[in-house]
């Protein structure tokens, strides 16, 4: 099952729209500046609206069924949300608009701040940047510009545990500062001997996340973001797997100086197939005049005593990370999520995601390794790698798994454990769809002795087998070529 | 419970299983001083009443839709053809996450394959990534692949004083920890005048066509004169994508990165996002491109299809070594891009350009027919241009709003980012403009000058 690309459809003469009349005397054209052609499809709109719904058929997604990418957070994508940010005073405004005229918006981002802060445990918020990494390096350079604005010029230095997600090093790296990994104990904590090696008055900070990507919640969190503060860093807090501690523990409370929020995995924002997310980065108290700009206040007007809202940019702010004011259709879609749920539907959001995880762990333990086995989080880590049966990875029960229906776990991640596979089935699954995942997983485990090429040469019924990436790496096609000017 | 479907009977079974009595019981190494803090937040509500409120917010502002709205400065109002949001509004795309299984997630890879292609062909370029989060950050990512493509040794990065100046303050925001001399932005930015201060030291040039204040550069030649100062200095192009459905493109031209905002092919205002950065740069530096990209590939049986690919470049493998931390980027708004691009194709992308410079054209005029105001744009422009006014913009944008007939949003205040352009405004018109909006903004202005000489300064 293949579908052409919309090139190959392309008929000369054909167009899918028909731009309005001009209504306006016409100006001469600078010849010398237009360009002679452009190479661009000529299709129908209902070729095109064919094309792409096929090409939509080729794809597995979330409402299809389980989705359980391990530190991904795919829970159900509430349709009201998207019904919410398609409302016209939301999706017409311009960015640059008077802010006078522009105040819902501006109520929603104000309030959107505040429930996170809360969430969190933080004193500020800023909603602008775009994307979990993008949080990571707003949050590095955050607590860069905090060090040297108080004359710490000699602090380059940020800490990433080798259980941090693979985003933390390369944000690290992008702020100028220098990365030491620190080793995971046997129980998959940070390890404290290790870490101690490693402070001292170079360093800016440590950045953990917690739960960490094995699932586990650091059992000395608190000794070690005292080493760091008394050290003269900070800590960071990788807020990704932030479903498994809403409403059961604030990060700020513990003493996290600054963390960034996934609204596209938290707070129920769908991914897109790669976007857009948003990642709002919050902070403890001294560092919030170094947000980047702007962030959205609250003032009373004088003349009528309503809330009125405005941009405002911090003092000693790092700068802004992006055009405008944030994701802000993503922004709207969470906090209509927040103002369904509220408290308690937060907490029970955390408790389920936790409850899913760890039975799904104890229904397929035994079966599958899981090198470190505690109580996990909102997701955990087993071993896609049988002793007896050598020669099937973790990548053939992941292949095998789309042959049933469902969505792979993520794989090869953690790098810390050998043939990884990451589960983090959401609260939104039912006790039904967890127990279904956990038998495919239990059945292909008896697949893997008895037919192991079933599971090597799998997927057998998806729409294409699988893929040469090795191919694709070493003879690079990144665009199409028409065929006569190959 | 919403979203949790869970029943009691189901929640104390998974419980047992699991080994423990209670809910609490699962977070036991959670630090029991703060387990289960109290938050304040609001009570949650019904779907009805959530909409309710919501639809309240919405009426709150004014939605430049519906409006004559000239306000552009790197977000503009086009129209939106119904096919792009209907069809990004599918489940299939719009709840999927990035295409890491190759076989279930064909739709999404070759959406983005001919995404890739189309920014190709549009730019001139020949190798697309799979996106960036917005102009801004393309721009902050050109000057990253510059200066690591040099292994740091080249340090010096000379930026237009007419590259959105949002641009810029990403730039200087993104590589302050990176050590670099940022250079070009106080001078008059004049291309020959930008061209003088590339050095051995110069990583990139970056200017900007059609250029914050509207106006189509001077390409020709440029990527000659900087390669012939130093020809390891790149050049980069910052572009309005729809301009070129009718102009040459900085490929064309011999840039080596063009980029820029994407939001102008068919994506909606959304009070600054999400929006797309678009990205291109020459096949010598596909290793060095950040970001995702997607390539042509078979199956085992032979069959074409599409994977995310060079990922060694990336931060999973790569850690602190890799080109950049971008991880999602904005795929959904790629695949509008490609919709919209597609549904208007080679044809109808000129007509809709054309459109944009014939009405900025002809508003234009009649703005410097009027007494009291006078264009300053001399140079070709697409469809903004600048505005000398007899007062400060925001007195006439103020006059336009709340002082005459009806709301108009008028344009940009300049002297917001450039201090000794006082009384300077930037008008942007698109094809969503009528000549009854462009006539109406002309009597508006003309009355503004009314207002003014009856002495409505009073007010």
């Amino acid at each position: 099952m293949s579908e052409q690309l919309i090139y190959e459809l392309s008929v000369p003469g054909r167009s899918g729209t028909r731009p309005p009349k001009l209504d306006v005397p016409l100006t001469a054209l600078p010849t010398e500046l237009l360009r002679d052609k452009l190479p661009l499809p000529e299709v129908s709109e209902i070729d095109l609206v064919r094309h792409y719904l096929r090409l939509s058929q080729l794809n597995y997604s979330l409402d299809h069924g389980m989705y359980p990418l391990g530190s991904c957070t795919m829970k159900y994508n509430p349709k009201v949300n998207e019904a919410a940010a398609s409302l016209p005073g939301f999706t017409g405004l311009h960015p640059r608009q008077d802010e006078a005229t522009v105040q819902g918006a501006l109520y929603i981002m104000y309030q959107l701040q505040e429930q996170l802060k809360e969430i969190g445990g933080f004193a500020g918020m800023t909603l602008q940047p775009a994307a979990g990494a993008h949080g990571e390096l707003t949050g590095v350079l955050i607590m860069r510009k905090y060090q040297l604005d108080r004359g710490e010029m000699q602090r380059d230095t940020i800490l990433v545990p080798d259980s941090a997600h693979g985003t933390n090093p390369a944000s690290t790296h992008m702020s100028g500062l220098r990365v030491v990994e620190i080793p995971s104990d046997e129980r998959g904590n940070v390890d404290l001997a290790a870490l101690k090696s490693q402070l001292s008055d170079r360093v800016v900070g440590l950045m953990l996340t917690n739960p960490n990507t094995l699932g586990l919640f650091d059992e000395n969190l608190l000794e070690i973001i005292e080493l760091v503060h008394e050290c003269g860093g900070l800590v960071y807090g990788d807020g990704a797997n932030m479903n498994a501690l809403l409403g059961i523990m604030r990060p700020g409370d513990a003493g996290i100086d600054v963390m960034h929020f996934n609204l596209h995995k938290t707070f129920s924002t769908p991914h897109g197939g790669g976007g857009p997310g948003s990642g709002p980065v919050g902070v403890a108290e001294q560092l919030v005049e170094f947000l980047p700009g702007p962030v959205v206040r609250q003032a009373i007007s004088v003349e009528d005593e309503f809330p009125y809202y405005t941009l405002h940019t911090p003092t000693q702010s790092i700068g802004p990370v992006k055009s405008f004011w944030g994701h802000f259709g993503v922004i709207v879609r969470a906090y209509t999520y927040i103002r369904m749920l509220g408290a308690e539907g937060l907490r029970r959001t955390a408790e389920h995601a936790v409850l899913n995880a760890n039975y799904l762990l104890r229904r397929i333990e035994g079966v599958y390794h899981v090198p470190y086995n505690r109580l996990c989080q909102h997701e955990f880590v087993v071993e896609g790698h049988f002793e007896d049966a050598p020669e099937v990875h973790a990548l053939d029960i992941a292949k095998r798994l789309i042959d049933y229906g469902v969505h792979p776990p993520t794989n090869y991640f953690p790098l810390i454990v050998h043939e990884a596979l990451m589960i983090e089935p959401t609260e939104t699954e039912s006790k039904q769809s967890v127990d279904h995942y956990a038998e495919l997983l239990l059945k292909i485990a008896v697949e893997a002795r008895e037919t192991p090429e079933l599971l090597q040469e799998a997927p057998h019924n998806a729409p294409v087998r699988r893929m040469d990436e090795i191919r694709a790496a070493r003879q690079p096609i990144l665009r199409y070529v028409p065929v006569d000017s190959r | 419970m919403v979203y949790v479907p869970h029943t009691e009977a189901e929640r104390r079974e998974m419980l047992a299983v699991i080994g423990v009595e209670s809910m609490e019981e699962l977070f036991q190494d959670i630090p029991a001083a703060h387990r289960y803090p109290q938050l304040e937040l609001p009570e949650p509500l019904s779907e009805m009443e959530v909409m309710q409120e919501l639809q309240e917010l919405s009426a709150a502002s004014l939605n430049a839709n519906e409006a004559p709205t000239f306000l552009g400065a790197g977000a503009y109002r086009h129209w939106v053809p119904s096919v792009v949001n209907h069809i990004i509004g599918r489940s299939e795309f719009a709840t999927a996450y990035t295409p890491y299984q190759p076989e279930i997630s064909q739709g999404t890879l070759q959406a983005i394959f001919e995404y890739q292609s189309l920014i190709c062909d549009l730019t001139g370029m020949e190798v697309a990534n799979a996106s960036h989060y917005d102009g801004a950050t393309a721009a902050a990512e050109a000057v990253i692949q510059a200066v690591s493509a040099s292994r740091m040794k080249r340090k010096k990065i000379i930026v237009s004083p007419y590259v959105n100046p949002q641009y810029r303050q990403v730039i200087h925001t993104y590589t302050q920890g990176m050590g670099l001399e940022i250079a070009g932005e106080a001078t008059s930015g004049a291309l020959a005048e930008l061209v003088q201060l590339v050095d051995k030291q110069t990583a990139c040039l970056i200017v900007q066509s059609p250029n914050f204040l509207g106006e189509l550069e001077s390409l020709e030649g440029l990527a000659a004169e900087v390669h012939a100062r130093n020809k390891k200095t790149l050049l980069a192009v910052a572009t309005n994508p729809l301009s070129l459905g009718l102009f040459t493109p900085p490929g064309a031209y011999g840039a080596d990165i063009v980029m820029g905002e994407g939001q102008p092919l068919g994506l909606g205002l959304n009070f600054g996002g999400p929006y797309l950065g678009f990205y291109a740069t020459r096949e010598k530096y596909k290793r060095n491109l950040a970001g995702r990209l997607v390539g042509q590939t078979v199956d085992k049986e032979g069959q074409r299809g599409y994977v995310l690919t060079l990922s060694t470049r990336e931060q999973h493998i790569r850690r602190e070594r890799a080109t950049s931390n971008i991880c999602t980027n904005q795929g959904l708004m790629a695949l509008a891009a490609a919709i919209y691009l597609s549904t208007l194709g080679k044809q109808g992308l000129r007509q809709v350009a054309e459109l944009n410079y014939q009405k900025a054209h002809y508003a234009a005029q009649q703005i410097d027919a009027l007494e009291a105001f006078s264009v300053l744009t001399t140079k070709p422009f697409f469809n903004e241009f600048v505005v000398q006014c007899p007062a400060p913009a925001a007195e006439i944008n103020e006059f336009l709003l709340n002082g005459w007939m009806f709301d108009i949003i008028g344009g940009y205040d300049l002297s917001k980012d450039y201090p000794d352009r006082q009384n300077q405004m930037l008008l942007a018109v698109t094809e969503m403009n009528t000549r009854t909006e462009i006539d109406d903004l002309v009597h508006a202005l003309a009355g503004f000058e009314a207002h003014r000489i009856l002495g409505g300064d009073h007010e």
